[in-house]
């Protein structure tokens, strides 16, 4: 997969069908803002897996059903390997045209479901999975997950008069799925929605497995303002907390690498996840960045 | 291949899925079950079976693969055992509520601790509850029979459920025996093609594996054990029609023997069934009216032909290889359970043996009937110790 | 254009009128998100130009692109004013809801 998409994606040729809707999400849900643009990229005829957690919550309570497209739900456990059920079963049915689709938390994915996912790579199936990662499991409560950042208070690690919030770093979900050589891997924020959405028209015209780990704050569990999680999300990508990066053929392309970080205080400052960090605790955000990024720079290829 | 052969269990019944032509294979390798998904992949790699073999990284993801592949409305088969079933155990019952009509074959085995790679039943008996069609089998030829059959009650409308065809581990599974290997032309005969509307549908998209609340949730759970209840009405047509093309028959949900005067009847499940009817022609020839009954279905439980089959007896007993921890064997707290709505009072009792693969010989089965006839506490009782219990 | 539709919520009477497998009709809504709302986003059609921006990142899909700028599908708006923010021309403000 070398060759980039022919047509860009905008608001303008986006198809107006929207199958994700009247969903229950939270206000300025992130999550729901990149499960609607992933399913409009790719069109009616997906297939669409979701594990439990809050997607599947807010969609598919009966008789009130907010995909317009084929979906299940699987096992919390088990998107990559229905995934590949999917797959299976539409090449025996023959079907032909149609995308097959997971989305999954980062809970989903990083955790209870990272083996489904290592199964599913591993075995190349032609495929989609999305990892939207709000950073924590925001579904059953704002539990710490493992892709919950530095310093950030959850309702498993709170900060309180002892307590910095979570001790842990992010795992680095985007390298884990790259060290398994996969066709195309590709991380993305929903603060830049368009890239996003190219970013999912690529995966679908890969062939063999593709994964996209898309940045999706949530107000509920950030402490935000329900109007402020495009912002935020924009933010995190221009302060370098967060990447836009792909990998294929093998190799690591960073798309988007901000001349200056953008100063992380007001970042941190504005969210009430964070409210109870230091100077010192700033540091170590910064210091734990900066090693992320000369540890990809190294890696990378072009820009 | 067709025609008589000399083979092991799970041949057996890779045979049968073969000839059942299942679309999707999804498998994770597990003593004793390992050589039906070996013998299942040489088929489809050579050309035998045109099947998808989807090589997953747990049994969790074999059944998720499964039910993914069975969405679209594919034939669908897994296999496991013992710690393999365990840990797919979630997935059970989301497969079963989801009406997914998956076939499962499960090598019988010990559960840890303490470890042990033997047979007994306390792997798939532990999970009665979740909603599966439970099926045990006695033979090599019942084992590969029942893989076929298994798909006609799955997929039938009125049931649309999974079932798990039990095999004991190592006795079934490895265990060589001349089985008569059925043509394709008989197999297609006997078995179409599954058709359902209940399937993900680029025409008229649907929603699968949903939330339903307190409304309704309790109907909809309803609605499954009717669906269940239903195997019993079809189970009798559809062993008729297989007799028709294959020339053997296997009966219903139990299968009696010698039970029609039958004054001490024993109970048991699977493999240990043939040692069973050997006593009881033993008995016979000594005067004891003795019976036996194989329980071939344990979901749906045979209630009411356990009841006719029981009706000259004054005690029946159970042998079985499991043990509810605290309780009794969980076979005869549904066989009590049933027997309680007898006309007669029956005398009931629980023999517990076969645990982790120990033996069980022709003198323990004999001990059975022998405490049934001398009316001796009904406490349940773990036949076959080598050490004496003094604890 | 395809789209989950609003329907009115069938009373079931009987385990037969219930979905009899494991599947189910997609896109069907018996609820409005209307309720869920304190602020209205409200377009002034002076300053909008129809980039769109708004419709792309709403989270609910409920802007509409219209033959002139856009239009808000009320019975489904959460209110959360991310279409606000996003406006580089400030064309939407959020105005509570009486």
């Amino acid at each position: 997969m070398t060759s980039e998409s022919t047509e860009r994606i905008n608001a303008e040729n986006i198809t107006e069908d929207e199958f994700f809707f009247g969903h229950k999400a939270c206000a300025g849900c992130g999550g729901s803002l990149a499960v609607r643009i992933a399913l409009k990229v790719l069109g009616e005829r997906t297939l669409l897996v979701e594990p439990a957690g809050c997607m599947s919550a807010v969609s598919f309570n009966y008789p009130q059903m907010s995909f317009s497209n084929n979906a299940i739900i699987s096992a919390f456990a088990g998107t990559g390997a229905v995934l590949s059920g999917l797959k299976a079963g539409a090449e025996v049915m023959g079907w032909k045209d149609y995308h097959v689709l997971g989305i999954a938390g980062d809970g989903g994915t990083a955790d209870i479901g990272l083996q489904a996912l290592s199964g599913l790579i591993d075995r190349n199936d032609d495929v989609i999975y999305l990892c939207y990662d709000n950073e924590a499991y925001m579904n059953t409560g704002i539990q710490k997950s493992g892709l919950t950042p530095f310093g950030t208070s959850t309702t498993t690690t709170p900060a309180g008069k002892k307590g910095k919030g979570n001790l842990k770093h992010k795992k680095n979900l985007f390298e884990i799925v790259a060290a398994h050589d996969i066709p195309y891997a590709a991380t993305a924020s929903i603060g830049y929605i368009e890239d996003f959405a190219n970013k999912i028209k690529r995966a679908s015209e890969v062939r063999g497995t593709s994964f996209i780990h898309v940045l999706a704050p949530c107000p509920t569990g950030w402490g935000i303002d329900t109007s402020e999680t495009v912002e935020v999300a924009r933010e995190v990508v221009d302060n370098g907390l967060w990447y836009l990066a792909e990998y294929y053929d093998g190799e690591y392309h960073i798309n988007r690498k901000p001349k200056e970080f953008k100063d992380i205080h007001s970042y941190i400052k504005r969210q009430g996840r964070f409210k109870h960090l230091d100077e010192e605790d700033i540091k170590e955000i910064i210091a734990q960045r900066d090693k992320t990024w000369k540890r990809l720079q190294q890696y990378s290829v072009g820009q | 291949m067709s025609g008589k052969k000399f083979i092991s269990g799970d041949e057996a019944f890779a045979q049968g899925v073969r000839l059942a032509k299942a679309q999707v294979i999804s498998a994770y390798p597990i003593t004793p079950q390992t050589i039906v998904v070996e013998r299942l992949s040489e088929m489809v790699e050579e050309g035998e079976l045109d099947s998808k073999f989807l090589h997953v990284e747990s049994e969790h993801s074999a059944l998720m693969a499964a039910m993914g592949a069975a969405a679209t409305g594919a034939r669908t088969f897994t296999a496991t055992s013992s710690q393999g079933l365990l840990y797919m155990a979630e997935c059970l019952t989301y497969v079963a509520g989801g009406r997914f009509p998956i076939v499962m074959m499960n090598a019988n085995r010990a559960t840890a601790l303490p470890w042990s790679i033997y047979g007994d039943h306390r792997d798939s008996l532990s999970l009665l509850d979740h909603g599966w069609i439970q099926i045990y089998t006695e033979n090599a030829q019942e084992s590969l029979d029942m893989a076929i059959q298994a798909y006609a009650i799955a997929e039938q409308e009125e049931i649309r459920l999974p079932v798990m065809v039990n095999l004991d581990g190592f006795v079934l599974t490895h265990t060589y025996e001349a089985v008569d290997i059925p043509t394709q032309e008989q197999a297609d005969a006997f078995l179409k093609p599954r058709e359902t509307w209940d399937k993900l549908d680029f025409d008229k998209p649907v929603s699968m594996a949903y939330t339903v609340g307190p409304d309704l949730n309790e109907e909809y759970n309803l609605l499954h054990h009717k669906a269940l209840l239903n195997v019993a009405k079809h189970i009798e047509n559809i062993d008729v029609s297989f007799e028709k093309i294959f020339g053997r028959k296997y009966g219903g949900l139990i299968n009696g023997y010698r039970t029609e005067d039958a004054d001490l009847i024993l109970i048991t499940l699977g493999s240990i069934s043939g040692l069973v009817r050997d006593v009881v022609d033993e008995l016979r020839e000594e005067g004891v009216k003795a019976g036996m009954i194989r329980i071939r279905f344990m979901r749906p439980f045979p209630a009411e032909e356990l009841i006719r089959e029981t009706a000259h007896a004054s005690a029946v007993g159970v042998l079985e290889k499991d043990i509810s921890f605290g309780f009794e064997g969980t076979v005869y707290s549904n066989v009590n359970s049933a027997l309680s709505k007898s006309a007669h009072k029956i005398s009931t009792y629980d023999f517990i043996g076969g645990i982790g693969g120990k033996n069980i010989s022709k003198e323990d089965v004999r001990s059975c009937f022998a405490a049934m006839q001398k009316k001796e506490s009904e406490e349940v009782r773990f036949i076959g110790l080598e050490v004496e219990d003094d604890i | 254009m395809i789209k989950a539709r609003l329907t009115e919520r069938k009373k079931i009477r009987r385990l037969s009128e219930l979905p009899q497998g494991g599947s189910c009709t997609a896109g069907i809504l018996i609820e409005k998100n209307a309720g869920w709302r304190n602020k209205r986003p409200e377009v002034d059609p002076e300053k909008c130009v129809g980039c769109h921006q708004c419709y792309l990142y709403c989270p609910d899909g409920v802007i509409v692109k219209a033959q002139k700028g856009i239009v808000i599908d009320y019975d489904f708006c959460k209110g959360c004013g991310i279409c606000a923010k996003v406006c580089a021309l400030k064309a939407i403000t959020m105005e509570d809801e009486r």
